[in-house]
């Protein structure tokens, strides 16, 4: 799946999008707002959907290599978690739904889960 | 050994938004010198965790790290209350950490855990009231 593809499957906003989210791939999906349970189980290029919202995810994210972050219930980053993610070319998308629903459409169009 | 490249990170406990900046600037130089991605990921996240807990629990401390063609060595210390139970400390969901830090992200009881999953070799020295140093290789493979 293309991070481009997500956003309307998730009615997100792109809050940063690198010039390459047309071609970004994402193989699987994992949600949790608990950055140590990423760190132990996460791989495989996934997008994480997270309820967590502070400078920890960007930075969870990348040591993972985590190429896109969803915040779900429409939290959304402020300009220092912005500018951390553009630092690293990390995409941030907001989406206005629950971490249980945004899982379940993505789950729905066919992205795995990946631990 | 003119191979080894030395660095050292002061790990401040003040600002926990700062926390993971030297493993982020590891990460950096590690993938400047061309390591091979998987080896770059489990030095991070071995070495994040590791930093996370020292702003935890021991209120931050220092960082050296050693990069030959072989290995990754990390070296933590940091002058906090000490480990009392190794053991309890290494079992997966064990966490002594504050509230306000799970409200972070963290204290879920996987960082020793998780450490040792990433690295080679493990190993923690640790006095109670005197601190803990954890040693961590990771080899380049």
């Amino acid at each position: 799946m293309l991070v481009k593809e997500i956003i309307p499957l998730l009615d997100a906003e792109l809050i940063y999008g690198s010039d390459d989210i047309d071609i970004r791939e994402i193989h699987s999906g994992c949600g949790s707002d608990m950055m140590s349970d990423v760190l132990a189980f996460v791989k495989d290029q996934p997008v994480l959907l997270t309820g967590l919202c502070n400078p920890q995810v960007i930075r969870t994210a990348e040591m993972m290599d985590i190429m896109c972050l969803v915040f779900v219930r429409g939290k959304r980053p402020d300009e220092k978690m912005i500018e951390l993610a553009r630092e690293r070319n990390i995409c941030l998308l907001a989406t206005p739904h629950t971490m249980f629903t945004a899982c379940g459409l993505l789950y729905k169009a066919g992205l795995v889960g990946g631990a | 050994m003119e191979d080894t490249i030395k660095l050292e990170y002061i790990v401040s406990a003040e600002d926990f938004t700062r926390a993971g900046e030297a493993s982020s600037d590891l990460k950096n130089i590690l993938k400047q010198m061309g390591v091979s991605p998987d080896t770059v990921r489990k030095v991070s996240i071995a070495m994040y965790e590791g930093e996370i807990n020292m702003v935890i629990h021991a209120n931050g401390g220092v960082i050296t790290v050693f990069v030959t063609p072989k290995e990754v060595t990390m070296i933590l210390k940091d002058s906090g209350p000490g480990i009392p139970d190794i053991d309890k400390a290494m079992q997966a969901g064990y966490s002594t950490a504050p509230d306000n830090i799970r409200s972070l992200g963290f204290g879920a009881g996987m960082g020793l855990p998780n450490m040792k999953k990433y690295s080679d070799d493990m190993k923690i020295e640790t006095e109670l009231g005197v601190g803990t140093t954890v040693t961590m290789t990771v080899r380049i493979c």
